[in-house]
């Protein structure tokens, strides 16, 4: 096995990708010291490609995100490289990165309430970025804000502009976000939690939106939750991180299905699967939680909660590699990958 | 099946209890350390001041007036009559001291049981949101002005107004801090556990409440030492011939070109006091923030 | 909105009543007969014989009232006992210094209050900060009179710069009447400033650590944009409400300032009327400044209620 075949490509197919994250590592100054957050996060995002970064609260995947357009705070030490179709972003003059924030890359976040101004329309503070990037007036700008409403499906756009955002419900202030988050046709939606703060019925419909707006503008999405369900609904591929490090890399199905790192099976044990959890079998919960680091140990950070762990874990840290020699989109760190795929799994996607 | 063992995690170093978090806080504060001191010894100096002050506050002296500080045996100097400056501030600063406290303890005493009430009971908060509306419609002084004209001006009657002028203060922050905490989750586990309202008040609520109570405390007294040389200043006060800062300022007021440091020196004083507990106070409310320091 | 206006525009009325009541029966908790309180130099029986008449002083309380609410509504506030002038023509004369001092002061104070703010909260850890901090502490410790009895002594006797006292009315002569008040307002405005530059900046820290102003950076605002038109504008919606509630403090100073720099206004009328027993002036003295409290909070609220839409368009504050 060579190298690349060994280590693998972060990216799934030929065409260049879009984003290019390498070995970003983030760090944060505290009264306590220095805490690391991010280690080394390497992957790709394709156009046109959703990517759905999952893991626990806690394990980096929120501030792997903000650091993407350098919006951490300036506690924040960051190092490693993201790259935007070829232009390196990390340490980038603040000015070039305010070209780039909203216009090329562009966020929506959690909580859609206290994300939006509460003092402005909607149709102002989506007109904002119009205006801004795109120096369109007043006027056009809330023309095109209209549009971009009804784009995100909200219904009678025309008088829904000129509302504040306590008057929208959740799901209406979301897909809010998501129309000024889209407004100048971004490359890359950042979406942090999109959908956590949002009843289960109103989830679906703006996952949806998301999907339409990648098949209709080509946009890449890079989606960060804690929920497998959206996931397995919209990603194309997955990263699992743990502990400020990614701990396995797949497309979506071949994770659900093959899950080769131990995390990545006791979190999907977790979660309740038909046919796997039918009957009386019982959720498996993972012991402990996840560790707050001052630097990142030359072990595996899983070691303490890992139900296969011995000595070696705990010397070195395993390296992100491809698992089975010839499926190279398929990469886990781990020392004891789980070994075949499940039997019953097979049966359940047969 | 495994039994599942949830392992120890340590989340905070034992012993690390509210009250001592706090008081370490302050302690690395060096602004709340100097200003804690200042406040102790200005509080000794004053209640001793009696006993320490080097002349009688009326010994007067009309050999040596208009002294100027430095003059053997007046550190501070000597004003029109020939009265010790320095005697005579410290014995200010004690009047001052006991005013304002006693008026904020006072306004304690009404103010928090009538927030507790006003946060808790809805039939209460009408009553009391209109009673606070009344008494802040009278600003201090014309308060204090009105009660001067019926019984005439006093240190009682001093201490009186600038009580009430702090009492809609404390309502307010006791009552809106007992709404928050009477929608938290632990007041209502007492009532389901079938504790009176008396009881969750006393016992769960006015508890919780003590640190804006405190911070409030420390807001009031610097603007009732302020209140009261006010008062003094104007002459609705302490009346002369009892030390006060504000009735010497206003002494001081016709000879000031000839004598500016009886002018200037008890100003310094009554601004001394405020200030440190306004430091305080600022530091206090700063380590009792539970979101921790967002310097 | 309109319920939320409503709601408060009847409190208010209602305090307003309750401030009225207190006031009548203030001068009636004099002690001894009222008829002599009120009575000037003549106390002969056939005066005091009048002074109960037109006063209504033997008859019920209730009627009393009445008829004073009544006199009251309609400018009447009785004669200055001492002077014999009509309460309301001494009003007439007073009032226009006290609030061209007073709109001065706040105008100063804002100014100053939140420029101060909010640059004390946005350089955060520059030396900036600390000393607007620290400015702030000092004027909210400083004693106003005796700030001003220093201002007058080293600025104006000593220097020359600028009149101790004395004032010229503004329509007579604008330069002049400014240089009068420029000092007693600067030091009236003082304490004003230092609160809501401390307001401010609390305001405007717990806007700019918000949501929404992550929302604005991830734009790609500009750092000014993002501190004007998001932060402070909201930081000034908690900032209007607090100087509301600050106002009877300055009319507080105002007394005091006017006291000391000889400023023919509303404050020093009422410290001559306390000394000089002069009730009359001194009940409408009380009545004037609870009712112009009351109604500026009123108008505070209704601000308040145009500048937030959060009540403007559903009626329920946030």
């Amino acid at each position: 096995m060579t190298t690349a075949e060994r280590t693998g490509t972060p990216s799934s197919t030929a065409e260049a990708p879009v984003l290019e994250v390498r070995d970003l590592s983030v760090a944060f100054r505290t009264e306590g010291g220095t805490v690391s957050a991010v280690d080394r996060v390497s992957l790709d995002l394709a156009p046109g490609e959703i990517v759905g970064m999952v893991g626990e609260s806690g394990c980096g995947k929120s501030v792997t995100a903000m650091s993407i357009a350098g919006l951490l705070p300036g506690s924040a030490r960051v190092t490693g490289s993201v790259r935007l179709q070829g232009t390196e972003l990390v340490g980038t003059r603040e000015s070039v990165l305010r070209r780039v924030r909203g216009k090329e890359i562009a966020y929506i976040f959690q909580e859609p309430m206290t994300s939006l101004n509460p003092v402005l329309t909607v149709g102002r503070q989506i007109g904002e970025v119009l205006q801004v990037h795109e120096r369109m007036s007043g006027r056009a700008a809330r023309a095109r804000a209209v549009e971009l409403l009804s784009l995100v499906g909200i219904p009678s756009a025309a008088t829904r502009v000129d509302n504040y955002p306590h008057q929208l419900s959740g799901g209406m202030r979301q897909r809010v976000m998501i129309a000024m988050a889209v407004a100048c046709g971004p490359k890359v939606l950042v979406a942090d939690e999109p959908t956590t703060a949002l009843d289960v019925t109103v989830q679906a419909g703006i996952l949806q939106v998301l999907r339409d707006l990648r098949d209709r503008l080509g946009t890449s999405i890079l989606i960060i939750t804690h929920d497998l369900g959206v996931i397995a609904d919209i990603a194309d591929r997955v990263v699992v991180m743990y502990a400020g490090r990614v701990v396995e890399r797949a497309p979506v199905t071949d994770l659900f299905a093959f899950p080769y790192h131990q995390y990545t099976a006791g979190l999907l044990s977790a979660s309740p699967t038909p046919g796997v959890h039918a009957g009386t079998q019982r959720l498996q919960e993972i012991p402990g939680l996840v560790p707050v680091l001052s630097t990142q140990p030359d072990a595996c950070t899983f070691a303490d909660r890992c139900p296969a762990a011995d000595a070696r874990c705990r010397e070195a840290a395993p390296p992100l590699e491809a698992v089975r020699p010839a499926i190279t989109d398929h990469v886990a760190a781990c020392w004891h990958p789980c070994p075949a795929p499940r039997a019953h799994v097979e049966e359940a996607t047969a | 099946m495994t039994v599942l063992t949830v392992p120890t995690v340590d989340a905070a170093p034992a012993g690390l209890t509210r009250r001592t978090r706090v008081l370490r806080r302050l302690r690395r504060n060096p602004l709340a350390v100097v200003s804690f001191v200042v406040l102790a010894l200005a509080t000794i100096i004053a209640v001793l001041s009696p006993w320490l002050a080097p002349y009688a506050v009326e010994q007067t002296d009309f050999g040596h007036t208009f002294a100027a500080p430095g003059t053997p045996g007046h550190v501070l100097g000597t004003d029109d009559l020939g009265r010790d400056v320095l005697s005579r501030i410290m014995l200010g600063a004690r009047a001052s001291l006991q005013v304002a406290i006693l008026a904020v303890a006072t306004s304690l005493v009404i103010g928090v049981p009538l927030g507790l009430a006003a946060g808790y009971f809805r039939a209460w908060d009408a009553v009391i949101s209109r009673f606070t509306d009344l008494l802040l419609a009278f600003p201090f002084l014309i308060m204090a002005v009105g009660l001067a004209a019926i019984r005439g001006a006093s240190l009682t009657n001093a201490a009186v107004a600038v009580g009430i002028a702090q009492i809609p203060g404390v309502i307010r922050v006791v009552r809106s801090d007992t709404l928050r905490l009477k929608s938290l989750d632990f007041v209502a586990a007492a009532v389901v556990d079938g504790a009176s309202d008396l009881w969750v008040l006393a016992r769960h609520i006015l508890p919780n409440a003590t640190s804006v109570i405190l911070v409030q405390a420390t807001v009031a007294i610097p603007v009732a030492i302020l209140g009261e040389a006010v008062l003094s200043f104007l002459g609705l006060g302490i009346q002369p011939p009892a030390p006060s800062l504000g009735t010497m300022l206003a002494t001081a007021q016709q000879f000031a070109a000839r004598a500016p440091w009886a002018a200037v020196l008890p100003g310094v004083v009554i601004m001394g006091l405020a200030l440190a507990f306004n430091v305080f106070g600022d530091a206090l409310r700063d380590a009792l923030d539970p979101k921790g320091d967002r310097r | 909105m309109a319920r939320y206006l409503i709601t408060r525009a009847w409190q208010s009325a209602l305090t307003l009543l309750l401030s009225t009541i207190v006031v009548f029966l203030g001068v009636r908790a004099l002690p001894g007969d009222p008829a002599l309180a009120l009575a000037g130099e003549d106390r002969s029986p056939e005066a005091l014989e009048a002074i109960r008449h037109h006063y209504g002083l033997d008859q019920p309380l209730p009627l009393q009232f009445a008829q004073y609410v009544g006199r009251a509504a309609q400018g009447d506030f009785g004669e200055s006992i001492r002077t014999g002038i009509p309460v309301s023509s001494m009003l007439t004369t007073a009032l226009p210094v006290t609030v061209e001092l007073a709109v001065l002061a706040i105008l100063l104070a804002a100014a100053l209050g939140v420029g101060a703010g909010v640059l004390a909260a946005v350089r955060r850890g520059h030396p900036a900060e600390w000393l607007a901090n620290g400015l702030a502490l000092v004027g909210l410790s400083v004693p106003h009179f005796w700030l001003a009895l220093l201002a007058i002594l080293y600025l104006s006797v000593a220097t020359g710069l600028f009149p101790a006292s004395g004032f010229v009315p503004l329509l007579d002569n604008p330069v002049d009447n400014l240089h009068h008040l420029i000092l007693p307002a600067v030091i009236l405005g003082t304490g004003l400033a230092a609160i809501i530059m401390r307001q401010t900046r609390s305001a405007m820290l717990d806007s700019l650590s918000s949501d929404y102003v992550r929302t604005a950076k991830a734009k790609g605002l500009r750092p000014r944009a993002v501190i004007t038109h998001h932060a402070l504008r909201n930081s000034l919606i908690v900032v209007v409400t607090i100087v509301g509630l600050q106002l009877g403090g300055l009319i507080s100073g105002a007394v005091v300032t006017e006291q000391i720099f000889g400023l023919p206004g509303f404050g020093k009328m009422t410290i001559d009327a306390v000394f000089q027993r002069d009730y009359p002036v001194i009940q409408a003295v009380v009545l004037l400044t609870a009712a112009a409290y009351i109604v500026i909070n009123f108008l505070v609220d209704l601000l308040y209620s145009v500048i937030d839409p959060r009540i403007r368009v559903t009626g329920d504050p946030a």
